[in-house]
């Protein structure tokens, strides 16, 4: 069933938390609301179940408008950041809760309870510890029984809330890659919050990035991420060299040297941003047509790609990721004299695009404090 | 256990094993005083109250419980706890419930008046009802033209009891409720239960163990209160006394067994309230830890 959101506004008081939101939530995809903290993606997920009510606007579920509906009507199964469970119950009852209080008509019986429940915490992997409470559980353990629970209710859409931001790093991946598991299983309509791109990129079918209460782009994991539509997308997704210059013939030109540009050129003369991402920078131990030169200062080679921090002539720090047989073949240390070229640049006009002063002021004032990732990082060079 | 031993310089005894432990003659000394502090105030006059009862022997005691005037005032000191701790007890649940779960104008102020009755002496808030409904009182001429008495009859009591024993519940309550958020009860909706439903299933247990100790410890101020009761009651025999205030009565009449005989038994409510709770406390603490985090 394919939900539609329609012109979904939300304030709290004078803040606008969402302006006029349109989104289109389509049968048995995972959706991911990707955007900083205070970007109002948990507040968006929060009025689709039912948790807040928006100011105005409609939710269509299948044709009919949600927005007023109880919550017990929405069948929305819902996975807290937190978890939430139950902590006077077990796992078991945590997980039999949905059943247990539905209207006397539709309650199945205590051996069909037992047996559903049973067959849950089989699927979650939790099958043993039906018996214990939420207390004895590892966090990993504690957002499976949040799931099943979820689930138990035979919601029409499952929403989760940063499913796995209170996860240790290895539990998250064993976790995320599971649970991509479980919805194309289901054949589930899944949508879920999260701040990490990484996850959001690997994760979904489709990505919305929000920010500042509005949407900036919705689109694969792929075409976002190859295609930012806005300099802010480009930002937060993944690490960037940030340029600002001016446009003169096809190239960026700022203080120190010059890009050129294939695509999106602004209109000649006028003032922009050229985005690097560090994988698309070529270096080379010699001079070469278009490269600049300059210092390296800091090489990490641990993982599979080595970073390389070099200083341009006006000693802004620019990053570049470099595969390790590049390294080793550059036999570069720290102080080497290099030369270095961008392979591919994306120009955005500066006056579209939000100061890094105003993007990072929204970090913290969020209705839901969570952990922000650290922003991009950016040089201005 | 010498090798590992390093006393302090100027400490006079090498004692201690760790160097946060305090010296032995210390921690002696401290656990001394304590337990001096606790037996001369605390269990000596409780003591004291069962010798001087039992002085004439145990007929005597029981004698002393069997006047009329002794079995009302039990009997009404019963009555007015268990009306007043009730009332308590849906009112600190409300009261905790929007404090802890809702921001509203005004909750500042609530949680401010919820302490008065601790901060106000007995003696005032028993005042207060003679001003509000006694004969000269706001309310009074429209209360005795309809015939209806509150002051110097049980209903005085039972508000002046209620005004009194009014914080404990929601005091309990209210940092349990804030600790715990609203998150469960979210958890609640959305899984299809409604508020009645949420709040047996999921508010209740999760706070039953506050609400546990703030209705015994309402009820044993329920059952001891005496200066805003004494205000109140007007000191009518086998009518409006209630235990504490007859034990007074007796005492300034010099019949000592008899007012050490009632006092006792109220000290003896108030021992089964505490062995009560220490008792739920060792039958169900694993569960009152687990609730707790």
């Amino acid at each position: 069933m394919n939900i539609e959101i329609k012109d979904i506004q939300k304030r709290f008081g004078d803040f606008v938390a969402l302006h006029r939101i349109n989104l289109a939530i389509r049968q048995g995809e995972l959706l991911a609301l990707l955007g900083p903290s205070g970007s109002g993606k948990t507040t968006l997920l929060r009025i689709i179940a039912g948790l807040e009510q928006p100011t105005s606007g409609a939710i269509l579920f299948g044709g009919d408008d949600l927005v007023g509906q109880s919550l017990r009507e929405r069948k929305i199964g819902f996975v807290f950041q937190h978890y939430a469970l139950f902590r006077h119950m077990t796992v078991f009852e945590n997980v039999a809760f949905g059943l247990r209080v539905k209207r006397r008509r539709e309650r199945p019986g205590e051996a069909e309870i037992g047996k559903r429940v049973r067959r849950l915490l089989d699927l979650v992997q939790l099958g043993p510890f039906g018996g214990r409470y939420p207390s004895q559980l590892s966090g990993g353990q504690r957002q499976r029984v949040a799931l099943a629970r979820a689930l138990a209710i035979g919601p029409r859409v499952l929403m989760l809330d940063e499913p796995f931001g209170a996860l240790d790093a290895k539990v998250r991946k064993e976790l995320r890659r599971w649970l991509r598991g479980l919805h194309d299983e289901m054949g589930l309509t899944s949508v879920f919050v999260t701040h990490d791109q990484e996850e959001a990129l690997e994760l979904a079918d489709r990505v919305v990035i929000m920010n500042g209460g509005r949407i900036e782009q919705i689109g694969s994991p792929e075409s976002v991420y190859e295609q930012p539509a806005s300099a802010f997308a480009y930002e937060f997704l993944g690490n960037v060299n940030r340029f600002e210059c001016t446009i003169s013939n096809g190239e960026a030109v700022f203080p120190g040297g010059t890009i050129s540009v294939s695509e999106d050129v602004v209109h000649n003369g006028g003032e922009a941003i050229a985005y690097v991402r560090p994988h698309d920078i070529e270096v080379f131990s010699g001079p070469a047509i278009a490269a600049l030169p300059a210092t390296v200062r800091y090489i990490s080679a641990a993982g599979p790609l080595a970073k390389v921090e070099v200083a341009a002539a006006d000693d802004r720090l620019i990053e570049i990721e470099l595969a390790r047989p590049v390294l080793r073949a550059l036999a570069l240390k720290v102080g080497s004299l290099v030369h270095i070229r961008a392979r591919k640049a994306r120009v955005f006009r500066r006056d579209t695009e939000p100061s890094p002063g105003e993007a990072l002021s929204m970090r913290g004032e969020g209705r839901y404090p969570e952990q922000a990732t650290p922003p991009a990082p950016m040089w201005h060079i | 256990m010498a090798a590992e031993t390093k006393a302090p310089a100027s400490g006079p005894a090498p004692a201690s094993a760790a160097a946060i432990d305090e010296p032995a003659w210390v921690r002696r000394l401290l656990i001394a005083v304590g337990l001096v502090f606790i037996g001369l105030f605390l269990v000596l006059p409780l003591v004291a109250v069962f010798v001087e009862a039992l002085s004439n022997g145990i007929g005597a005691y029981l004698a002393a419980l069997r006047p009329p005037d002794a079995l009302a005032a039990i009997r009404l000191t019963l009555l007015v706890a268990a009306i007043a701790v009730p009332c308590n007890l849906i009112f600190g649940v409300v009261a905790a419930w929007a404090i802890a779960k809702f921001e509203f104008t005004g909750r500042s102020l609530l949680i401010t008046f919820i302490d008065l009755p601790f901060s106000v002496s007995p003696v005032i808030s028993g005042l207060v009802y003679v001003l509000l409904f006694g004969a000269h009182g706001w309310f009074g001429p429209w209360l005795v033209a309809n015939n209806v008495q509150i002051i110097f009859a049980v209903p005085g009591i039972v508000l002046a009891t209620i005004f009194v024993t009014f914080p404990f519940v929601a005091r309990e309550l209210i940092p349990l409720m804030q600790e715990q958020g609203t998150e469960e009860e979210e958890a609640a909706l959305s899984l299809g239960a409604n508020g009645w439903q949420t709040f047996w299933r999921v508010t209740l247990p999760n706070i039953k163990w506050g609400l546990l100790y703030g209705v015994l410890l309402s009820n044993a101020r329920a059952m001891g209160e005496f200066g805003a009761v004494s205000v109140v009651s007007g000191h009518i025999r086998g009518l409006t006394n209630t235990m504490p205030l007859h034990v007074e009565i007796l005492y300034n009449e010099y019949n000592f067994v008899g007012a050490f005989a009632v006092a006792s038994l109220l000290a003896l409510l108030a021992l089964v309230t505490l062995v009560l709770k220490s008792l739920l406390e060792w039958r169900f603490g694993h569960e009152l830890a687990a609730s707790r985090h």
